[in-house]
């Protein structure tokens, strides 16, 4: 079932066009991951789904509706929760009042503290540190936190935006086991990677975008086994 | 320590100086100028707390908060002098009429992210005391004629609900919206809190602060006159709030009464007022950059002293 059409929009900042006549679906249950060079459009893709920007031009569609130009937090609603680029924790709260405010729209409190205490199972880190402010966190912590964070929201769809930046290949490892885990649990996962083998390899299908449109898509083994892929993107052997 | 048991405490802690206060007045142990003092604190307490409720909590940086003072003022004048009617409901009035004033700024600037509402309130400042200076219904700039209504009992009760309301606020659910808007508006927006109405609605209540401290400080003077609302007075409110720590409220108190005191005393001597106030800033901003209290909070303090090891983890 088709959770998420995206049909030919386009999305300016001012005067400059950062994304083309793109469309992309994302089915329910999937894992889809967008690769690209810097500066492609990857984010702001994802700012768009989750309401940060404003498409001009096209549709976008959740479970059915409408949900382009719509309000960020109305689409949080819906069940899109964003990880944003690097890892925007809020510092001078504590790691719990993070997870808390990822809850922010949910009523349900039995439920809230049920996911508080999974999103510490997943990272056992994130409990020993809850009355840490989450500045004084490591950037991979922070990583975590944010992840967590998005549980808390208990998504639908969630848009990951390079949840392996700046981590050490150990860290990067569970963060993807981690993917791999909310998948399995139902939650359907949009991810933006620099590192594609590793997007890829958990991926069921992926698009390529390049200056702000989409140039290649298709299943990750077709895009891992394609050369343009592997010249560009996979370190080319 | 338990919130509940913290407010009752708060509330002794509250009778007791009212109490103390009332009685030197009473008894004549204190003069006129004394408990004209007292009356003034509390008045740049309120206005302090209410700013510190836009800056320090919510991240907005309003640099006009004298208008809505001013507003006040004015307004809660007309009440009483003009039509007549209760200080009480001057009050309420000053305080509703700034809170209006406050959305109608706060709403087209605080809907756009970054440094508007600077502008903006810079602006709005400016305008108001042109507006009045140019009303001869209130007197202009020669000034308008106001009863000394204003008692210690009035500024004390109208201190203690402002800071029993920004209080609540900021440790509720709210509170705790309008601190993530300060810490990170892109983040907020992608929880899905909606950062717009929490931005406004911390506004318009430092808006409704300031309008009561209006009140209270034209019925303290026998006339007020648009030159005592000028951009110096915003200055003085914000320094309260930047001096005291951004974001903590126990400091905004704090740096309120030091600095108020510092400048009743130095009154008579203009030049070596600014001299002193110039120095106790830069001695503040030297040996304590991030405020006196920093973001703590006098409470933590208490917390500090019973959990000795470990305990909370504060940032620096
Ligand atoms: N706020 C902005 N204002 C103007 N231009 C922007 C803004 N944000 C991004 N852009 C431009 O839009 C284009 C796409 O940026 P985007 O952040 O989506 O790239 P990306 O694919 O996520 O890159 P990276 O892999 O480096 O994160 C870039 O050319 C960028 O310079
Ligand atoms: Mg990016």
């Amino acid at each position: 079932m088709t959770m998420l059409k995206v049909e030919n929009i386009d999305v300016f900042y001012g005067n400059i066009q950062a994304l083309r006549d793109v469309s992309i679906t994302v089915n329910q249950g999937e894992i889809v991951s967008l690769i690209g060079a810097n500066g492609a459009g990857k984010s702001t893709l994802l700012k768009t789904l989750s309401g940060l920007l404003k498409p001009k031009k096209g549709k976008i569609e959740f479970l059915d509706k409408s949900i382009s130009g719509k309000q960020a937090q109305s689409i949080v609603k819906a069940g899109i929760s964003h990880v944003p680029e690097g890892r925007r924790v809020f510092a001078n709260l504590t790691v719990e009042e993070n997870l808390e405010l990822g809850a922010f729209l949910r009523k349900d409190k039995q439920g809230i503290h049920q996911d508080m205490q999974k999103v510490y199972e997943i990272f056992p880190r994130l409990l020993e540190r809850k009355k840490q402010h989450s500045g004084t966190l490591s950037g991979g912590e922070q990583q975590m936190l944010a992840m967590g964070r998005a549980i808390m929201a208990k998504p639908k769809l969630v848009l990951l935006d390079e949840p392996s930046m700046g981590l050490a290949p150990l860290m990067v490892k569970t963060i993807f086991q981690v993917i791999k885990d909310i998948n399995n649990e139902g939650t359907t996962v949009l991810l933006v990677e620099q590192n594609a083998n590793m997007a890829l390899s958990v991926a069921n299908r992926g698009y390529v975008i390049e200056t702000g449109r989409v140039v290649l898509s298709g299943s990750a083994l077709e895009l891992q086994n394609s050369e343009e892929v592997k010249l560009a993107y996979l370190g080319g052997h | 320590m338990k919130k509940s048991k913290q407010f009752w405490l708060f509330i002794i802690a509250a009778v007791l100086v009212y109490a103390v206060v009332q009685f030197f007045i009473a008894n004549g142990t204190m003069n006129q100028f004394y408990s004209n003092t007292f009356i003034f604190i509390a008045i740049n307490i309120i206005l302090a707390v209410s700013l510190h409720l836009v800056i320090g909590i919510t991240g907005q940086f309003s640099i006009g908060h004298a208008g809505f003072l001013a507003v006040g003022a004015y307004i809660s004048a007309i009440v009483t002098m003009k039509l007549d009617l209760p200080f009480i409901v001057a009050i309420i009035v000053g305080g509703m009429v700034a809170a209006l004033a406050g959305l109608i700024v706060g709403i087209p600037s605080l809907r756009l992210k970054g440094d508007y509402l600077a502008i903006a309130t810079l602006g709005f400042a400016e305008i108001i005391r042109i507006v009045f200076l140019n009303i001869d219904y209130v007197g202009g700039a020669a000034g308008m004629q106001v009863s000394h209504l204003t008692t210690w009992t009035y500024a004390f009760v109208c201190l203690v609900i402002t800071i029993i309301v920004i209080v609540n606020f900021t440790n509720s659910r709210h509170g705790i919206a309008a601190i993530s808007v300060r810490e990170n508006e892109i983040a907020s927006d992608a929880m899905g809190i909606n950062t717009t109405y929490y931005k406004v609605a911390a506004f318009a209540i430092g808006s409704f602060f300031a309008g009561v401290a209006g009140a209270l400080y034209s019925h303290n003077f026998y006339i007020i006159q648009p030159s005592q609302f000028g951009f110096l007075k915003s200055f003085d409110i914000l320094i309260f709030v930047v001096l005291g720590g951004l974001g903590s409220l126990s400091g905004a108190v704090l740096s309120a009464i030091l600095l108020t005191v510092v400048s009743t005393y130095l009154q008579g001597y203009p030049e070596t007022r600014m001299i002193i106030y110039s120095l106790v800033l830069i001695l503040v901003m030297l040996y304590r950059p991030k405020g006196l209290m920093g973001t703590m909070e006098i409470t933590d303090y208490f917390k500090l002293w019973r959990t000795p090891k470990g305990g909370d983890q504060h940032g620096k």
